[in-house]
């Protein structure tokens, strides 16, 4: 009797949602205010001291404050360094990013239907992305330097390398070594996202596909690819920024050197490695990275934003 | 569920791409070892570095490399944990310390700021999910200049654990946000409502009903949130000096020389950190999937 009284009750009440809400409004903004505080702080603020530095003559000496403009972005667009560092970033991060979803779709599509031992397979490619940059850059130098890796054994008794030479002494091969172990890393990453998104397809259509007389590749093109999209995008935005920002991977390559050099490697080289002199143009190409970072970001979500209406 | 059995035998035969009546399922061979590939291409790697830490030095460096172990030490481990230069067990220390003190942190402020994201309606919601989310695609190298400045001149905590925990709360807050706010979303909330009715404040539902529940998620988020800042280089790189807060993963490439490789102790010291994370992997890929996917696909 208390249980259809209490029916009642329930059914003339505010929906679950706006009776858990707070009425004043003031509780959510008590909750959230910690953690924008901190990225304000942490986050924000120091972007925007970034670019304050990378217009200051010489910050680290007492009398180096002065404003010089525009002077560090200049010298440093004018380096040769800088240019390739450009170039090799680019080049490192559109050819990973698409190795890594080609593969990653390929993978996620092998492991869309249920089999024994999915678990297991996941596991076993997810373990590569749990660990730091640093240590993959490590593991597979172990197996690439010219000493004795492994991997340049096999590629020397195929013929791909000179005896003695290695992947890591051209800088074409660093970049070939980077994309390597990136793509290593990161198509699981790229695989399970893409697997989730795969099934949330509904198998109805493609059976009702199947009855209209599709075959599969027309099922991809038609059924599959335009229902990951979101995913894909989501995923792309990431990896690419991801990429982008390079810096662990290329600083165990090259060991610290600076043959080889990311925005990022190359923004740290100035700042700590060169003299003080250095270190406002090396915070003016952190800032140039950001910029890049900022419109891609941009461009990627107002794409999606556009695709899907 | 005929019909869901017939198509799924449809599908994987016509992706065999071969036509055979009854029998051998060549689509389904195909596919396991393709699987079989992959999984030995995750993992090879981490098998060579495994062996090589156990080999002589001779053995590391014999010409044709070799694919099962000869020989077996442990000097490689012994080295790597007693070494001065860089001082491993130490930087260790400083790592799991430093991760754990800042996924606490991060968890205090970012499991309040998911609740209200997942449980509350206020002006501005979308807003500051996009400004977490967003401070992940910043490149990190742009923080570091005025944070170095600071650390050295303003507040002089260069070199000590804060300099670290700072910077690691804003590559660790966005990651525990999104996590908890997905787990806290699956709450059933009825027993939020239920709560209330018996007279709890909004905190104290907070702190009694809903965290208790939430502590699977929780602690998946922290696992998250530790694993992400124990693999940071640039900031432990460039916000310390030596092994007073110097992190395991700068230390890494530390014991190599000028133009030497130390193969047997580098080796030694990956397989150190990573054993840990790979069983943290092992027994939380289940829900580190799901909470990672639960966000893209449901959008």
């Amino acid at each position: 009797m208390s249980a259809t009284i209490r029916t009642e009750a329930l059914s003339t009440r505010k929906p679950l949602r706006q009776r858990l809400s707070v009425g004043k409004g003031w509780f959510p903004y008590f909750l959230v205010s910690p953690t924008l505080i901190i990225i304000a702080l942490v986050a924000a603020y120091p972007i925007i001291d970034s670019v304050r530095l990378s217009l200051l003559d010489n910050p680290l000496i007492p009398s180096g404050s002065t404003f010089v403009g525009l002077r560090n972005y200049i010298q440093i667009i004018g380096d040769p360094a800088f240019q390739g560092s450009i170039g090799v970033t680019i080049i490192f991060s559109v050819t990973s990013v698409a190795l890594e979803t080609i593969l990653g779709l390929g993978v996620a599509l092998l492991m869309n239907k249920a089999f024994p031992g999915r678990g297991l397979v996941r596991t076993a490619i997810l373990i590569p992305f749990a660990f730091p940059t640093i240590v993959s850059a490590t593991i597979w130098t172990l197996m690439l330097n010219a000493q004795n890796g492994v991997l340049t054994y096999v590629f020397q008794s195929l013929h791909l390398l000179a005896p003695g030479d290695s992947l890591l002494r051209t800088t074409p091969g660093v970049i070939t070594a980077a994309i390597l172990i990136d793509v290593w890393k990161t198509t699981p990453f790229m695989a399970l996202l893409l697997l989730a998104g795969l099934q949330v397809i509904p198998n109805e259509l493609y059976e009702a596909a199947s009855v209209d007389g599709s075959n599969r590749w027309q099922q991809f093109w038609r059924i599959t690819f335009p229902l990951l999209r979101s995913a894909l995008l989501i995923a792309l935005l990431f990896r690419l920024l991801d990429a982008l920002r390079a810096f662990d991977l290329f600083y165990i390559l090259t060991g610290g050197g600076r043959q080889v050099q990311t925005i990022g490697l190359y923004s740290y080289a100035n700042m700590f490695v060169g003299t003080t002199f250095d270190f406002s143009p090396g915070v003016a190409a952190a800032v140039i990275l950001f910029l890049i970072c900022a419109v891609v970001g941009v461009v990627v979500v107002s794409f999606s934003r556009i695709s899907r209406n | 569920m005929a019909k869901q059995a017939l198509a799924v035998t449809t599908a994987s035969v016509t992706a065999g791409r071969a036509r055979s009546k009854r029998g051998t399922n060549w689509g389904g061979i195909g596919r396991y070892i393709a699987l079989v590939v992959v999984v030995f291409l995750a993992l090879a790697p981490f098998y060579w570095t495994a062996i090589t830490s156990i080999k002589v030095d001779a053995e590391i460096n014999a010409s044709p490399p070799t694919l099962f172990p000869q020989s077996f030490t442990t000097a490689n481990y012994s080295q790597a944990f007693l070494s001065i230069q860089p001082a491993f067990a130490k930087d260790l220390l400083n790592s799991t310390i430093v991760a754990i003190l800042t996924t606490l942190l991060a968890l205090i402020f970012g499991s309040i700021c998911a609740y209200a994201i997942a449980r509350t309606k206020f002006r501005g919601k979308g807003g500051v999910l996009a400004i977490v989310l967003s401070v992940q695609m910043f490149p990190l190298i742009a923080l570091v200049g005025p944070l170095f400045v600071f650390f050295t001149s303003t507040i002089n905590v260069y070199n000590t654990y804060i300099a670290l925990i700072i910077p690691y709360l804003v590559i660790s807050l966005p990651v525990t946000v999104y996590f908890l706010s997905s787990f806290f979303r699956e709450l059933p909330a009825d027993l939020e409502e239920a709560a209330r009715v018996d007279g709890c404040t909004r905190l104290g539902t907070l702190w009694r009903v809903i965290f208790p529940l939430a502590a699977p998620g929780v602690f998946t988020t922290a696992i998250i949130s530790f694993i992400t800042v124990w693999n940071d280089f640039l900031f432990g790189l460039t916000m310390t000096a030596d092994s007073t807060a110097q992190t395991v993963t700068v230390a890494i490439p530390l014991f190599n020389g000028e133009h030497l490789i130390a193969f047997g102790e580098v080796s030694a010291a990956a397989v150190i950190v990573t054993v840990p994370l790979a069983i943290m992997v092992l027994f939380l890929q289940r829900r580190i999937v799901s909470g990672l996917t639960a966000g893209a696909v449901k959008g």
